[in-house]
C-alpha cells in the first residue's frame, strides 16, 4: 500500500515535470536571433511580405481601406469554436503597439508563437504558418513594421472560455500540433512550385481556413487545402486541391487572375473574406502569383475537408 | 392495371412538372441572373486583357444587360428563399435587408454611369469596367457564401 502511495506520487510528479518541459514556451533559438538580428532589412521588400502575409485584414481597423490598412490598431473580432480573438495593436506606438519591440521579439512572434513576456500566443495569429518563414524575411518584414504609423487605441481582451483561457496550456497543443516541416512532399525539384509553397505555407498562410481541422483545432492529416467549414461564419471555405469539383478544374492562368482580379473562369467573383485576401495577393508580383498557380496544381488531390 | 396506370402518370408528371416549379424558383431565377452578370462582364473582361478587340456596341449591350438584371435582382429573395437550390445567399441578405439593397442599387448606378458614358475606345471601357466590377467584390463579401 505505502509502496503503491509511493509510486503514485512519483508517477504524478514525473506527469507534472512532463507536462511543465511539454506546456514550457520556446523561443526561437539563440543563434539564429542572432542571424536575424544581423540582416540589414530591407523595408521595401518587406511590403511584399506584408501583404502576402494579410497582416492588415486582422490587424487594420475593422472595415479600413487604402492607406488605413497601414495602420495597425487592431479590433478585427475573429469567432471561433474556442471563443472570440480580438486582434492586437501591432501598430508602431511603444506602448499600445509593438513599437518598443527588439527584432528578436519580433522573430519569436512570429517564428514560435513566443511573446515578450515568454507567453505562448493562441494560434488564432497564424504563427504556425509563419514559422517556415526565412530570417531574410523576417528581417526585411520587421524593417517595413518600423516604418508604419502608430496608434494608441488600446488592444481588448480575448473573449476565451475554460480551458482555453490558459495559456499555458497552449504548450500542449503546440507540442501535438506546431510544426515548420512542409505541409507536402512534391515530387521533383521546380524552382516556381517551390516557391509557391513558400508563400502558401509560410506567409501566406492559406491553409489555416482552406484546410479542415479536428475538435481540439489540429489540421486532420492528408487533407491539406482540402476546404473547411468556414470557421467564422455560415458556408464553407473551398476546396483549393486539384481534386476540387470546382477550383479542381482551373488552369494556371484562371488561378492566377483569379488572384490578381478576384476573377473566376465564369467572371464570378471572390466572396467572403477571401475578397480581402485577394486584394492583398494582387499587390504581389505576377511572377509570384504565378508560382502560387503552379503550387496549387502540383497539389496532390483531395476530396472536399468539410464532407 | 389501375394502379400501374396511376404510377406511370405520376412518373411523367413529375418529371414534366418537377423542373418547371425549379425554373420559376427565386432561388433558380437570381442564379441564372447572376450568371448573366457573369457572361456580360466576361465579355467586357476579355476586351480589357486585350484578349478580344474593344467593341463599343458589345460593351454598351454587356453595360445594359448588368443594369437591367440590377434593375430587379433585389426582388428575387423572399422570405423562405434563404435556402434550397443551392443558393449561396448569404443570412446577412436578411438580416440586413438596406445595406443589400443600397449595395444593389449601387451596383446599378455604376452600370448606368457606364451606359451614359458610352465608352467609344478601350481606355473609356477600362474607366467604366474598375468602378462597376469593384461591386462584385464588395457586395459578394458580405452577401454571398459559399456552399462547395
Amino acid at each position: 500500500m505505502k509502496r503503491l502511495a509511493l509510486g503514485l506520487g512519483v508517477a504524478v510528479v514525473a506527469g507534472a515535470g512532463i507536462a511543465f518541459a511539454v506546456t514550457s514556451p520556446r523561443p526561437v533559438a539563440a543563434e539564429r536571433l542572432d542571424a536575424i538580428a544581423a540582416i540589414d532589412g530591407d523595408a521595401a521588400a518587406g511590403e511584399t511580405l506584408f501583404w502576402a502575409g494579410g497582416c492588415a485584414s486582422c490587424h487594420a481597423a475593422p472595415g479600413a481601406e487604402g492607406d488605413a490598412k497601414l495602420m495597425l490598431s487592431g479590433g478585427v473580432r475573429l469567432a471561433s469554436d474556442f471563443g472570440t480573438f480580438v486582434a492586437p495593436n501591432i501598430s508602431s506606438d511603444p506602448e499600445a503597439g509593438i513599437g518598443g519591440w527588439s527584432i528578436a521579439d519580433f522573430a519569436n512572434a512570429m517564428l514560435a508563437g513566443v511573446s515578450p513576456r515568454g507567453e505562448h500566443y493562441y494560434p488564432a495569429f497564424p504563427y504556425t504558418s509563419y514559422t517556415r518563414m526565412n530570417d531574410r524575411d523576417i528581417a526585411d518584414l520587421f524593417a517595413f513594421f518600423k516604418t508604419l504609423p502608430s496608434s494608441d487605441v488600446a488592444s481588448l481582451p480575448h473573449q476565451i472560455g475554460f480551458p482555453f483561457n490558459i495559456r499555458r496550456s497552449l504548450g500542449g497543443w503546440k507540442f501535438l500540433f506546431f510544426s515548420d516541416q512542409p505541409h507536402v512532399t512534391l515530387g521533383g525539384p521546380d524552382t516556381e512550385i517551390a516557391r509557391g509553397q513558400y508563400l502558401v505555407e509560410g506567409p501566406g498562410h492559406c491553409g489555416e481556413c482552406h484546410t479542415p481541422r479536428n475538435l481540439i483545432g489540429g489540421f486532420v492529416s492528408d487533407a491539406w487545402l482540402s476546404g473547411a467549414q468556414n470557421p467564422d461564419g455560415e458556408g464553407v471555405i473551398p476546396n483549393i486541391t486539384p481534386g476540387s469539383k470546382s477550383i479542381g478544374g482551373w488552369s494556371k492562368s484562371d488561378i492566377a487572375y483569379y488572384l490578381e482580379s478576384g476573377f473566376t473562369p465564369d467572371f464570378d467573383s471572390a466572396g467572403g473574406s477571401m475578397v480581402d485576401v485577394q486584394k492583398n495577393m494582387a499587390k504581389l508580383t505576377s511572377g509570384d502569383r504565378d508560382a502560387i498557380a503552379a503550387y496549387l496544381k502540383a497539389l496532390p488531390k483531395r476530396d472536399n475537408g468539410w464532407e | 392495371m389501375k394502379f400501374r396506370t396511376l404510377f406511370a402518370a405520376a412518373l411523367i408528371g413529375a418529371a414534366g412538372f418537377a423542373p418547371a416549379i425549379a425554373a420559376d424558383e427565386p432561388q433558380v431565377v437570381r442564379q441564372e441572373m447572376m450568371k448573366k452578370v457573369g457572361g456580360a462582364t466576361g465579355a467586357m473582361a476579355k476586351m480589357v486583357k486585350g484578349e478580344s478587340e474593344f467593341d463599343a456596341a458589345a460593351t454598351l449591350a454587356a453595360l445594359t444587360t448588368i443594369s437591367e438584371v440590377a434593375a430587379t435582382f433585389g426582388n428575387y429573395f423572399p422570405e423562405g428563399s434563404e435556402t434550397g437550390m443551392e443558393t449561396e445567399a448569404a443570412a446577412a441578405i436578411w438580416s440586413d435587408r438596406a445595406g443589400f439593397e443600397a449595395a444593389i442599387a449601387k451596383f446599378k448606378a455604376d452600370a448606368d454611369a457606364g451606359i451614359a458614358a458610352a465608352p467609344a475606345d478601350l481606355d473609356g471601357l477600362k474607366a467604366a469596367f474598375g468602378p462597376l466590377t469593384k461591386n462584385c467584390g464588395t457586395c459578394h463579401e458580405t452577401y454571398r457564401q459559399k456552399k462547395s
